[in-house]
């Protein structure tokens, strides 16, 4: 038997319900955990176990219908995943397979109507009670309806890849079960209604009352519910399609994608009983496996620590922030004030050398609002205030009220010590100096201010409004008031924010450098650059090296490199080749294809390596400068490194972002003689 | 300016199953209950266009918390109307729909507007009477009233004091038939029609519908003799003869009778004429007397006029005292056929919407009948009737 002493038991109350029109009452099963919507409903043993229950005491007093609906807002959100590293037997994981297949059967073959009413968010097994049913009411305020298993490491595995399929089509199937997951998408309740997951869709404000209305009519037989026939010509060649687009994409790294396709194929002619017992060994294999549990690691790192940073000053330290500067009015500035200013809703002022510079940057913020409206992303009258809130100026002085000024100018130390000892005449003493320096030292940074303590390294990634991270930086003064601020508009700027020691490149372009200069040292050996692109593809990383080069920019990259070669000669080399690239300005990749013209400027040695032997060379550069950065305090702990890897550079999921995979290949062991993370924290224990 | 007179007719009116205060409707928004209602009428009507709802009345009596906010106006957002319709709260205690039925009738008379939605709640659960009130310190040391006036059970001991001849006897009586007729109607199926089914949420029950009033029961003479007198000693009014604290919304749509026809919307009742009076405060249950005198002289009817009558059922006392004031009989078939208050329950600024529903139901059944008043009386001594005329009168033809 399994449990999890921990679960938050998500209960199944029935309630015996009269409906105008029927002459028995209807059996209205409520899964409520007690919570508020903060804390959706989820199904572990218990709360398996109380559906059990509910499914017994509803059929037993013969209803007209029994019908599941959820507590406001949430329907169910699926399996309890704080129980699953819990399991570590095939047992356990079977039978937890098992027993959601068998609860959840019940409401299938029911000889009693069964109904979902999906009134709030209704993901993974949450969708796959419904799917159960006999049929499904879909609210217009339910938020997020998905089945979400094979982002973290695993598949539907309570009938949801065997049901759907057969209900909305191979298409509609592999787009809910494959590729909304691995793209972050849900599906909307018009889409669920559209694609035929739902068969009706009722508004928020009276969806119960609908609902039952509804229910009762289809038990009377006033309602007739139409489903299209489900196609099965196609069915074949469409996972043949599917599997071909996730292979380029993944290269095989996610065992859930492939388990998933398997499912998928099956479902077409397998009885249900074949294909939930399927669905159960696939399940079990995926439990047990490193990656899913690299995965649920991954998920609450992103969930949880990205949420509550670790070894941020107090947030009764921060200050406020009504106004803000940007120095800078370039691309990245223009961004960065648009950041600013949609989130923090204050005047924000650009400045730069020359008015057409300025006014520029300013031209750009109202273009984006534009957009965003014409997107319909934003009302009229938060761009009609924005609009208003933004101001460039070559006259610095009106930076003297700003609380927060941000410069994003060229990375040059002197050009900055010079900028803010400029503006450090202007602004008022309190005011943070925030820097948005991808390599450059904030200790130096500061080291000629009257007022160093407030200077701060706020390192965003591009493209800023997207990637979610930022590095920020304490410099050897920076103060408690001074970095509680920058964390609190962190947090404001919707971002994760990541404590990081001031050392160079900070950890994200430290380690993507890192990995670059063992890719250009496999080159200029004289590795071809086509082997060296394709080395890391067992990994499933978002980007081949090379293409990352080209997204980064050459010259970008190499002057992180030179920065980092400089602080640390050993481990980063200063590649002649990739210098060959900078300087030829050619683009390193032509039509998705390395550009000849590149292969052709390199000058390369006799020693090649295989894309195996650069993947282990880059991996164990990787290990070792980890390693230093973890003795060196750079952050607190490995699981920072990771969250800056998944939610900086787009590392993987079922990587774990990067150290549990380097532990479970055994290259952390290797290299440095131990692992990143204890046994059992991102893998199977072994 | 040439003015046209305008109809004022009485389109449709729902009402939620009413509950008892603590009762299903604990852990449900009183403002979700009148949305409810507007949201079904307009599901009721599907001829009548959401835009063309120009204006939102809504009474509650404790105007705080989710009976605050300009109710009218944040209801009629809830409700899925256009955000250019406008709305606004009202008070007049009971008659809080009554007033706000009055209300827009005189502007569609006007002519400012062609349609508007009236409606009432009470979540007495939620906000028990007298919540957050501050009485003007001046009531007492004037004496401006006496202190029981603000009491409304008080007020009915009182108006015992003054007719004597209305026994607590009596006053069981009609509360026992009040429940007998409501029975009768609801196995007749006569309320049903007029009950918007409410999704109830209980932490411990899990979700459920209210679809029938909660506060019904059945009683016998002797069992009603047995209970307690709450506002005096050895007084007569109990919770047997009194309508209970209850929980519920109602809802009407009220348009330019012109309007209606041209978009085939139903004509339920016409509006013949309305009032209100103040009274003496200690005796606020004898306020319907005056506000019908004022409200026939007004149409020009006498009482041998109106073929039915739905009254507000707050205290048996002060309907026994309408009833003895005209010479009808207790039992007289023409009052309250389908039961009252006493047994469906009163939820104070929401009830009048429920008079007026049954009245137009009870019109759409008698074609015999010409007009039908509702009446009720009001806290701090008021008194309030309508008028309407039935557009199903057979005579109307000749």
């Amino acid at each position: 038997m399994i449990e999890n002493p921990n679960e938050v038991v998500t209960k199944a109350i029935v309630r015996l319900v009269a409906v105008p029109g029927l002459d028995k009452p209807a059996a209205l099963i409520t899964l409520d955990n007690g919570f508020d919507y903060k804390k959706p409903n989820s199904f572990g043993p218990g709360g398996l176990k109380s559906l059990d229950e509910a499914i017994t005491t509803a059929t037993a007093a013969e209803p007209a219908f029994i019908a599941i609906t959820g507590k406001p807002y949430i329907f169910c959100v699926g399996a309890d995943i704080t129980g699953m590293p819990l399991i570590n037997s095939r047992e356990q994981a079977v039978a937890l397979g098992e027993l959601g297949h068998r609860v959840f059967a019940r409401l299938r073959s029911s000889t009693i109507p069964t109904f979902a009413f999906v009134n709030g968010a209704a993901m993974g097994g949450g969708l796959e009670v419904a799917l159960h049913c006999h049929y499904r009411t879909v609210s217009t305020g339910a938020a997020a309806l998905a089945l979400p298993e094979v982002a973290i490491g695993l598949i539907p595995g309570w009938g949801g890849s065997q049901i759907l399929p057969n209900l909305i089509g191979i298409v509609n199937a592999a787009t809910v079960i494959l590729q909304n997951p691995l793209t972050q998408k849900q599906l909307r309740p018009k889409q669920a209604k559209e694609m035929g997951v739902a068969d009706a869709l009722f508004e928020a404000a009276d969806f119960l009352e609908d609902s039952l209305a509804w229910a009762a009519g289809v038990v009377k037989g006033d309602v007739t519910v139409e489903r299209p026939e489900v196609e099965r010509k196609d069915w074949d060649g469409v996972l043949e399609f599917v599997k071909a687009m996730l292979d380029e994409k993944l290269h095989g790294a996610v065992p859930a994608a492939n388990k998933a396709v398997e499912l998928l194929a099956l479902a077409k002619t397998a009885s249900f009983e074949d294909g939930t017992a399927a669905e159960t060994e696939a399940l079990a294999d995926l439990i047990l496996g490193d990656e899913s549990r690299a995965s649920l690691y991954s998920f609450d790192l992103v969930q949880r620590r990205a949420k509550r940073p670790v070894g941020v000053p107090d947030k009764s330290l921060a200050r406020k922030v009504t106004k803000v500067g940007i120095i800078g009015a370039g691309l990245m500035a223009s961004q960065l004030a648009l950041l600013f200013l949609r989130r923090l809703q204050v005047p924000v002022v650009l400045t730069d050398l020359d008015q057409e510079r300025v006014d520029k940057g300013v031209g750009y913020v109202h273009a984006e609002i534009d957009k965003l409206v014409a997107k319909r992303r934003m009302d009229e009258g938060t761009a009609a205030k924005l609009r208003q809130l933004v101001s460039g100026s070559v006259d610095k002085s009106v930076f003297a009220d700003a609380d927060f000024v941000i410069e994003a100018v060229f990375e040059n130390l002197d050009l900055k010590k010079q900028i803010w000892a400029e503006f450090e005449k202007i602004v008022k003493p309190e005011a943070i100096l925030a820097t948005n320096t991808s390599s450059l030292s904030i200790t130096e940074m500061a080291a000629d201010l009257e007022h160093p303590e407030r200077l701060v390294g706020f390192h965003f990634f591009n493209p800023v409004a997207v990637l979610p991270l930022l590095e920020i930086i304490r410099g050897e003064k920076t103060d408690d008031a001074t970095l509680a601020t920058a964390f609190e508009v962190g947090k404001t700027l919707k971002k994760s924010s990541v404590l990081v020691k001031d050392a160079p490149a900070f950890v994200v372009n430290r380690l993507l450098t890192r990995v670059t200069s063992e890719i250009f040292q496999a080159v200029d050996a004289g590795t071809p650059l086509d082997v060296v692109n394709v080395a890391m593809d067992p990994l499933g990383l978002p980007m081949r090296p090379i293409a990352l080069l080209q997204l980064v920019g050459p010259a970008v990259a190499y002057h992180v490199g030179e920065t980092l070669h400089a602080a640390f000669p050993d481990r980063y080399v200063d590649s002649p080749n990739l210098k060959r690239i900078v300087d030829s300005k050619l683009p390193v990749m032509v039509d998705k294809e390395i550009n000849p013209e590149v292969v052709a400027l390199l000058q390369v040695g006799d020693a090649p390596l295989t894309a195996d032997e650069v993947r282990q060379k880059a991996l164990d550069g990787l290990a070792e400068e980890i390693r230093i950065m973890l003795d060196e305090g750079v952050v607190a702990e490995a699981q920072d490194i990771d969250l800056c890897m998944i939610l900086g550079a787009g590392y993987p999921f079922h990587l774990g972002g990067v150290t549990p995979y380097l532990d479970r290949s055994g290259t952390a062991e290797k290299v440095t003689g131990k692992r990143f993370l204890a046994d059992g924290v991102a893998n199977v224990r072994s | 300016m040439p003015r046209e007179v305008r109809e004022v007719v009485f389109v449709d009116g729902v009402r939620t199953p009413f509950g008892k205060a603590g009762g299903m409707y604990a852990e449900t928004r009183a403002d979700d209950l009148v949305i409810r209602c507007m949201r079904e009428l307009l599901k009721r009507n599907p001829n009548l266009p959401p835009e063309r709802v120009e204006e939102v009345a809504i009474a509650a009596t404790t105007q705080i918390g989710d009976q605050g906010l300009t109710l009218g106006r944040t209801a009629a957002l809830l409700s899925g109307l256009p955000k250019t319709t406008p709305g606004y709260s009202v008070d007049r205690m009971c008659a809080g729909a009554m007033t706000a039925v009055t209300n827009v009738a005189g502007g569609i008379a006007m002519g400012a507007y062609d349609i508007a939605i009236a409606g009432g709640v009470e979540h007495m659960g939620r906000h028990p009477m007298g919540e957050g009130v501050d009485p003007n310190p001046r009531i007492l040391a004037e004496k401006l009233v006496d202190p029981s006036a603000l009491v409304m059970g008080s007020t009915a001991e009182n108006l015992h004091d003054r007719l004597p001849h209305i026994t607590k006897e009596r006053a069981d009586a009609y509360g026992l038939n009040s429940q007998i007729k409501t029975a009768k109607a609801y196995a007749d199926g006569k309320i049903q029609p007029d009950l918007v089914p409410v999704a109830i949420r209980s932490a411990e029950l899990g979700w459920g519908l209210a679809t029938v009033d909660e506060a019904p029961r059945q009683t016998s003479l002797e069992k009603l003799a047995t209970l307690k007198t709450p506002f005096r000693p050895h007084g007569r009014v109990t919770a047997g003869n009194a309508a209970g604290l209850n929980d519920g919304a109602t809802a009407a749509i009220l348009a330019d009778e012109a309007t209606a026809r041209e978009l085939g919307l139903p004509v339920a009742m016409r509006l013949v004429s309305y009032a209100f009076v103040g009274v003496e405060p200690e005796i606020m249950g004898y306020g319907p007397i005056p506000s019908t005198e004022k409200a026939l002289k007004k149409a020009g009817l006498t009482i041998d006029d109106i073929g039915l009558f739905e009254l507000n059922e707050a205290f048996a006392v002060q309907v026994l005292a309408f009833l003895d004031h005209y010479g009808i009989a207790d039992d007289d078939p023409r009052v309250n056929p389908w039961g009252g208050a006493i047994a469906i329950g009163h939820p104070l600024a929401s009830s009048a919407i429920r008079l007026m529903t049954q009245l137009a139901r009870q019109f759409a059944e008698r074609p015999d009948v010409r007009y039908g008043i509702n009446a009720m009386c009001i806290g701090i001594g008021m008194g309030g009737t309508t008028i309407w005329e039935n557009p199903y009168w057979e005579g109307a033809a000749k």
